[in-house]
């Protein structure tokens, strides 16, 4: 598990690649949460990530009550169609604001987007 | 927060670094910087842990609790440095084997931890698997948070709750379902809204913990098709959800899914009652698997003749101990679990009559383990049904130890409302008892310790009950000898399906007869999955073995038959719209509200006059809107007329109480669209001294007071 970031207007944007699960999920919170900060903005793109175990899930919804507690904002960015379905069957989806496209990420993220709901 | 200083290994072996574990909770649990597993044994000299990596069917590591790790009947250990997505684990158990004394450990074979809330080896439904692997049902360590966003138990009154009996694989596995994961949790979710449309506001969900589908599988010598343990009730492991039901049962989020589908439930007013199976397990009598109690504990778990041989009160082979003090509290623990942990709102107890037997199978007055559940502090809230009877002849419906709380599976009502309908003579008085909520057999009880049933998974289908006389369950490959053969059933003319119109109209006539009875009894309605459409398991009886188009909900057949689902849909909504049919007392057959009319009153072709002689198939009742919950919350009257002779007959209506007029609400005998009018739309009639009740029908008229006005 690999991650990359940048700061773009503003926004941070984290690029993860390799697969989320208990044997990388701890080391993804620790440094995602470097990155969480009062009214953060953070653009998640996980092309590069093919399989997110049931510890990845979890890692993801921590980070959103972080980001949330702070008042931040969060959008996942290319999630894979099978990840996807199964954070929907399992409930995890409904928090999260999904971007197919990078411009469409900055664009909810500075709209607003990616707030509690 | 501060580290703890039992969070050190304090042991190596074999390079893994240990230390004694915790007793409780029993099972694994992921601790601080490793797992802690805990098992017991009463008959045990000693014990092993078997580590395998996911999957592998090889073990990796064998540990075994080593002196020091043991308290009391107890093994417990945390193992550091694990990675828990990773793992499965199992135990070897030594002690002796002596069969005629109840013992049969076996270190040899791996056995499953009883308290495993993720069990793998199944996580596909019927996907192939190796019969010959060491470990066939394999527990898993797991994290079992959730996040529940506020849901809690819906705590929906029993006399208001509508119970819809269902199958998870079979509500969606059809291709005509359309949803994403067709036969999973995650299917019958996408299928809410449906749900939702028919008005129910409860589903019974028939066994959902994990259990195995290959169980007994066969070859059908009737159709050629693979048979496999279709309905489930037959219980691997109790702590854990049927992982092939889960779309994600691959990914081990089986958990997250079916707390997924409840909390969706609960968002739509839906509550989950799970059908649960404590009599017996899936390891058969002598002759069947070693999985998990066997060896682990056999003389504990099972109830044993004092040969050792297995007591076979449920007729599948084995009895679960369940009045032993350690099983006892192993169903506790599990039913605990079930409502704290997946906010399951009530429990149906399969061959509930087992629980009720002490160790040596006698019928208990006061059974502990039923006194437990009745009084706990956890289950306080949830809906606890029996049903109330077993395979070794103990039939308790009416007398079950229900201490209060326990409501029954009322077969009495599914056979008194049947032979009626198919015109069967004396009757009435039977049938006035059932419809009052069954006063004759909860009189210390309320009407809903009655859970009213037309149909359920066992036996037959709304539909076939009106289209067969007898079983045809040559499929099941039991040369038709499996399956009740007491029906009660009428093909009203012919076997099976027909091309007769007059027959067809008469068979769904008898559906909408017997939906609107069950809905206008007093007790709680159950119904079962797909009678709204007139589904036809083709005179099969028993289909526990059909995982196919047999059993399966066809939603093509829904579309066909929208006629049908508007009835049902209407009758439901009149009973939501009506508390004075859904009473929390009984009937006291006297005016104790001061409105000039009692709460029920009998009637007949003549108004206050109801012909009870043994040849009558004709009953009318009339209950008084101003008794609605004891006068608190007055309702509209209601009248109900039941002919079940086959010819239409001239009801004298007995005057509307306080200063209303009768209204038409729901009349069998009327073609689609004409049958139910929506709640507040009923016709007023134009006729109010008489009503023409057609052959083999029911008409129910409601009485408001506005239309005067």
């Amino acid at each position: 598990m690999e991650i990359q970031e940048e700061t773009i207007n503003g926004i941070t944007v984290l690029t993860l690649d390799g697969e989320v699960d208990s044997s990388t999920a701890l080391s993804l919170q620790e440094a995602v949460e470097a990155y969480i900060n009062p009214h953060c903005r953070i653009l998640m793109n996980l092309a590069g990530v093919g399989y997110m175990s049931s510890a990845g899930l979890r890692v993801m919804l921590v980070t959103y009550r972080d980001v949330i507690a702070q008042e931040g904002r969060i959008v996942l960015l290319h999630l894979s169609e099978e990840i996807r379905y199964v954070m929907e069957a399992t409930g995890f989806l409904s928090h999260f604001t999904l971007a197919d496209s990078f411009d469409e990420g900055i664009a909810l993220l500075e709209n607003g987007h990616g707030s509690a709901h | 927060m501060v580290r703890r200083i039992d969070t050190y290994p304090t042991h190596e072996y074999e390079g893994y670094k240990l230390r004694p574990g915790r007793t409780q909770p029993f099972g694994a649990s992921v601790v601080p910087g490793g797992i802690n597993f805990s098992v017991f044994s009463s008959h045990a000299t000693a014990c092993t842990l078997v580590l395998f990596e996911r999957d592998n069917p090889e073990p990796f590591v064998e540990i075994p609790f080593m002196d020091g790790f043991r308290i009391g009947n107890v093994y417990a250990m945390t193992i550091f440095d694990l990675d828990y997505e990773n793992i499965d684990y199992g135990f070897r158990f030594d002690g002796p084997w002596d069969p005629s004394q109840g013992h049969v450990f076996d270190p040899s074979t791996v056995v499953m931890d009883p308290y495993a809330r993720s069990i793998g080896g199944r996580d596909v439904w019927a996907q192939r698997v190796d019969p010959h692997a060491i470990y066939q049902h394999r527990a898993r360590p797991v994290i079992d948070d959730f996040d529940w966003e506020g849901d809690t138990q819906l705590e929906i009154p029993l006399e208001d709750l509508i119970i819809y009996e269902m199958h998870v694989r079979g509500f969606t596995a059809s291709p005509t379902s359309g949803v994403a994961a067709p036969g999973t949790f995650d299917g019958l979710r996408e299928k809410i809204p449906y749900l939702k449309a028919l008005g129910v506001n409860c589903v019974e969900l028939m066994p959902v913990f994990e259990f195995d589908e290959w169980e007994h599988s066969r070859i059908s010598p009737e159709t050629g098709e693979i048979l496999l343990n279709y309905w489930g009730y037959s219980t691997v492991g109790f702590f854990a959800p049927k992982a092939g039901y889960a779309a994600t049962g691959r990914y081990d989020m089986q958990m997250d899914e079916l707390k997924n589908l409840i909390k969706e439930l609960h968002r739509s007013g839906i509550e989950v009652i799970l059908d649960v199976v404590f009599n017996h397990t899936a390891e058969g009598n002598e002759l069947g698997p070693v999985i998990s109690f066997k060896g682990i504990d056999n003389k504990t778990y099972y109830m044993l003749t004092p040969d050792g041989y297995y007591y076979n009160f449920s007729g599948t082979g084995n009895t679960l101990n369940c009045n032993h003090p350690v099983v006892r509290n192993v169903v506790l623990d599990c039913l605990r679990y079930w409502a704290a942990d997946y906010h399951v709102d009530g429990f149906r107890f399969d061959l509930a009559s087992i629980l009720g037997r002490d160790q040596n199978g006698a019928p208990l007055s006061n059974p502990p383990l039923l006194e437990a559940l009745a009084h706990d502090p956890i289950l306080a809230g949830c809906k606890l049904i029996a049903e109330a009877w077993d395979a070794g002849g103990l039939y308790q419906v009416g007398s079950f130890p229900d201490y209060g709380r326990f409501a029954e599976w009322n077969g009495r009502f599914r056979d008194t409302v049947r032979r009626f309908i198919k015109g069967d003579e004396g009757m009435l008085g039977d049938l006035a008892q059932r419809v009052q909520g069954s006063p004759d057999m909860y009189s210390r009880r309320r009407p809903t310790a009655s859970v009213n049933f037309v149909t359920c998974h066992d036996g037959f289908t709304l539909m076939d009950m009106v289209s067969y006389n007898s079983k045809h369950n040559l499929a099941n490959g039991e040369d038709n000898r499996d399956g009740q053969n007491d029906n009660y059933s009428w093909n009203c003319g012919h076997e099976g399906p027909t091309d007769n119109q007059d027959i067809h109209d008469l068979r769904r006539r008898q559906i909408k007869n017997a939906v609107t009875i069950l809905m206008i009894s007093q007790g709680v309605p159950m119904l079962l999955m797909g009678d709204e459409y007139g589904r036809t398991k083709h005179g099969n009886n028993n289909t526990y073995c059909h995982d196919s188009p047999l059993t399966w909900f066809d939603w093509g057949a829904l579309e066909e038959n929208d006629d049908l689902f508007g009835f049902f849909q209407g009758v439901i909504a009149f009973r939501k719209a009506h508390q004075v049919l859904r009473r929390r007392e009984h009937f006291k057959h006297r005016d104790v509200v001061g409105s000039g009319w009692p709460d029920i009153t009998w009637h007949g072709t003549q108004a206050w006059y109801a012909d009870w002689s043994h040849y009558s198939r004709v009953l009318a009742f009339m209950l008084d809107g101003a008794h609605a919950r004891g006068g608190l919350d007055p309702d509209d009257s209601i009248y109900v007329a039941m002919n079940a002779y086959w010819e239409p007959l001239t009801f004298e209506l007995p005057l509307c109480p306080g200063d209303g007029l009768w209204h038409a609400a729901i009349d069998t005998y009327q073609p689609p669209g004409w049958d139910v009018a929506p709640v507040g739309e009923e016709p007023p009639l134009e006729d109010q001294s008489s009503y023409q009740v057609g052959p083999r029908s029911v008409v129910v008229l409601v009485g408001r007071e506005e239309i005067r006005r």
